[in-house]
């Protein structure tokens, strides 16, 4: 039990991303309505790039802004220096998290504008009659 | 709505001249703000998404205080679609460029043979081509979905 | 110039994408050109790169100069070189369909479409040739967003089916990522080469098995491996025409092959196979069932549309049983079905496209009859159906073929049952709609028709018959692609 502590207060931050993940997850199964779908999407998107962010702090490290006349004299520490390749790759999940959810909210504009509704179960009964 | 309310909205169902004056003073300093961001991407923090944004944030921030017809009057659909299809081909065709030119895609140092500089220096140089590109594209994207979502695809009346 | 060929593949559709949105808004006659031209250039030089890999063997590329690990390396070897030839030819073949269909049914805008269409072929060659696991999802949600639009471009429940593919296909891309990060995480680069040159000393077992799992459920939800396949009958079933013609061959046939590069690449046959061989056995009778299940699935169907899709569904569990049967006969039935699987759904589509042109509706009571209208279209029909239930010597028979003997092989008894009843209920599938066109005459509950019913538009009819003349030709062809392409793709040792 004294292990199972220290192991979830050392590594917080990775229990709080697994659970938005299943927050977002939960949303996207359960929720009927069409945009809290959409949102628990963006839900668990977001805890994915938070946990790949997070992969690259080093203990003691500051961000990864670098003088120039500093390194050109001294050179760099990498221990010193926040990974930032993560930070890239996530900037470009991002853009991908966004050209996913504005194609969403397109579409679900459409569908409201022929259903009238944006619940899943009103629109199954729509489409039966 | 209240009265005080029915004050505060101008007819043109814009949000009332305090919003309008301060909307009006800050757009330009948005504006340079994200041409800042985009030309250090390079060598800082920023680039062409984030400074793409930030531009774009400039004319959703007039389509928020304004209303969109006088937003679109500034930024039209025309030139949204020209801008967003010119920023990438931009950068794909800087790719093709270097690669017609001898290098691999992308290799900026084959950009050389256009303009000396030196091959390292357009090493470094080139990355602000394509960021400029991508910062286009990003600025009349962000714009567009703001539009389109807010007036239903009809353009006429946003939010 | 030479070397870089296969960045013009890729290239050229992207850029012809951008042409179509910037011109086509003011003159729509500059469409078909801009797009059948980028097509068929970026056809040519996939040609020329299959010929340069056939004669100096497989290379590597790096983009912008930057070495690997660091920079994007594309790899350029013989399984890419004919995946490229094979997408661009598809693609090239679909495009005449998709113009003469989309030109009816989304009258005004069409640049909109195309400018989709051109990008997710671009998409679709950038998948094919990447090397880097990060790129890889990248290029996934670039093909994964533009078929979103691409669906939801249809009447009726199309928006509705594409919003159901965005939540799925969503999950799929989320999983694919975490797999990608936790192979970050373990060993420090993106590279699919140097992560697998890293493995070997890596530590932490579970990790490595998770991140194998993420990323291969990814690859399954997106290839609609049953019991995952819910997308996808009503998604390409509500889709456009000119949609369906080019998604349909194509989509899952790129994640197969993306399943096997991630498979062979990234990790390495002795740890999939062979360290937890349990996992191995259920795949394949996962994929057994899937096989079933789908050709049940369709029997049930009404539609013609609706029935292509589960026999995709089915046509899926062949290829990634093949895959798992871990013995080079199964891998080479699954890449030669592949090959054969785009061909067949090709051919099988674009006769629904013709037959759309001319009827409207795709429902079993609306196509009696239509041997004596529409012959040609319908002795393509039969080509393909031919193809799909294993016919000699169409293309169908040669993969199937190797399929058997790989799962005998293999000793995976209930692939070998699955797949003979596969061919038995893709015969009565294919059998009882020759029946309905041939032997059928109107006035069993026909449904007065728009038009007088001709053969299909030339537009159409060309494309059809090229493909299934190419069934028949890749099937007799299937020695020398064999033996020279395929066997030097599959790694030795298994």
């Amino acid at each position: 039990m004294d292990g199972l502590m220290s192991e979830i207060v050392a590594k917080y931050n990775y229990w709080i991303y697994v659970i938005l993940m299943m927050i977002g997850f939960y949303a996207m199964l359960a929720k009927r309505n069409l945009v809290k779908k959409l949102f628990g999407l963006n839900i668990f998107q977001t805890a994915i790039i938070l946990m790949f962010v997070s992969a690259g702090v080093k203990h003691g490290a500051k961000i990864p802004i670098l003088d120039k006349h500093e390194v050109l004299e001294h050179g760099v520490n990498v221990a010193q220096v926040v990974n930032p390749l993560p930070h890239v790759l996530m900037l470009t999940a991002i853009v991908v998290s966004v050209s996913v959810t504005g194609v969403a909210l397109a579409i679900l504009q459409r569908i409201y504008r022929r259903y009238g509704t944006l619940e899943e179960d009103e629109i199954l009964e729509k489409i039966k009659e | 709505m209240t009265d005080d309310q029915d004050q505060l909205q101008t007819k043109a169902g814009t949000s009332g001249p305090i919003v309008e004056m301060a909307v009006r003073i800050m757009t330009p300093f948005i504006q340079l703000f994200g041409l800042y961001v985009i030309a250090h991407g390079h060598y800082s923090p920023g680039g062409g998404f984030q400074g793409g944004v930030i531009l774009g944030s400039a004319y959703i921030l007039l389509g928020i205080a304004f209303n969109q017809q006088i937003a679109m009057r500034y930024f039209s659909e025309r030139v949204n679609n020209m801008l967003a299809s010119g920023g990438a081909l931009i950068y794909v065709g800087t790719g093709v460029v270097c690669a017609l030119l001898g290098g691999l895609f992308l290799d900026y140092s084959a950009l050389d043979r256009i303009l000396h500089l030196g091959p390292i220096e357009w090493r470094s140089m080139g990355i602000f081509i394509v960021e400029v590109g991508v910062g286009l594209t990003v600025m009349s994207i962000m714009t567009s979905l703001f539009w389109d979502l807010g007036s239903g695809g009809e353009l006429e009346k946003g939010l | 110039m030479t070397g870089n060929l296969h960045i013009y593949v890729l290239a050229l559709p992207l850029v012809g994408a951008l042409l179509v949105n910037l011109l086509g808004r003011y003159s729509l006659r500059l469409v078909p050109p801009l797009v059948l031209g980028a097509l068929a250039l970026s056809f040519a030089a996939a040609l020329k790169v299959l010929s340069g890999v056939l004669e100096h063997g497989a290379f590597s590329y790096t983009v912008g100069n930057w070495q690997p690990p660091f920079g994007i390396e594309l790899v350029v070897d013989h399984l890419s070189a004919l995946m490229l030839v094979l997408v661009s030819a598809v693609a090239l073949v679909a495009s005449f369909a998709s113009l003469h269909s989309v030109a009816r049914e989304l009258a005004d805008r069409q640049q909109h479409f195309f400018t989709l269409y051109l990008i997710l072929i671009a998409g679709l060659h950038g998948l094919i040739l990447t090397g880097d696991a990060f790129n890889l999802y990248v290029l996934l949600e670039i093909t994964s967003i533009t078929t979103y639009g691409l669906i939801a471009m249809g009447r009726g429940r199309a928006p509705l089916s594409s919003f159901n593919y965005i939540i799925m296909g969503s999950i799929a891309a989320c999983f694919y990522l975490l797999g990608v990060g936790y192979l970050y995480i373990l060993t420090g680069t993106l590279n699919m080469a140097d992560i697998a040159h890293i493995f070997p000393t890596v530590q932490g077992n579970v990790a490595v098995a998770t991140a194998f799992a993420f990323m291969l459920i990814g690859l399954w939800i997106k290839m609609a491996f049953f019991p995952l396949h819910g997308w996808l009958p009503r998604a390409y079933s509500d889709a456009p025409i000119g949609t369906g013609v080019l998604v349909a061959p194509l989509m899952t046939k790129v994640t197969v092959y993306l399943m096997i590069r991630v498979m062979f690449s990234v990790f390495t046959p002795q740890y999939e196979f062979f360290q937890h061989p349990g996992v191995q056995n259920a795949i394949v009778w996962v994929a057994a069932l899937a096989i079933v299940c789908a050709s049940i699935l369709a029997l049930g169907q009404r539609d013609l549309r609706r029935m292509l899709t589960y026999i995709i569904v089915a046509e899926v569990g062949y290829m990634v049983g093949g895959v798992w049967l871990a013995n080079s006969q199964g891998l080479t039935g699954a890449i030669l079905h592949i090959v054969n699987d785009a061909l067949m759904t090709l051919c099988l589509f674009l006769v629904v496209a013709a037959i759309a042109s001319r009827v409207g509706s795709l429902h079993f009571d609306n196509l009696t009859g239509l041997y004596r209208k529409m012959p040609l279209t319908m002795a393509a029909f039969t080509v393909g159906a031919f193809a799909m239930i294993g016919v000699p010597p169409t293309c169908g028979f040669y993969s199937k073929w190797y399929l058997i003997l790989g799962g005998i092989e293999a000793g995976q008894w209930p692939y070998v049952v699955a797949l003979v009843f596969s061919s038995l209920v893709n015969a009565v599938l294919f059998f009882r709609i020759i029946e309905i066109a041939y032997f059928r005459t109107e006035g069993d509950g026909h449904v007065p028709l728009p038009g007088p019913i001709a053969e299909a538009p030339q537009m159409i009819l060309q494309p059809l018959l090229l493909a299934a003349v190419a069934l028949i030709l890749v099937g007799l062809a299937t020695g020398p692609l064999v033996e020279q392409v395929i066997r030097v793709a599959v790694p030795g040792g298994l």
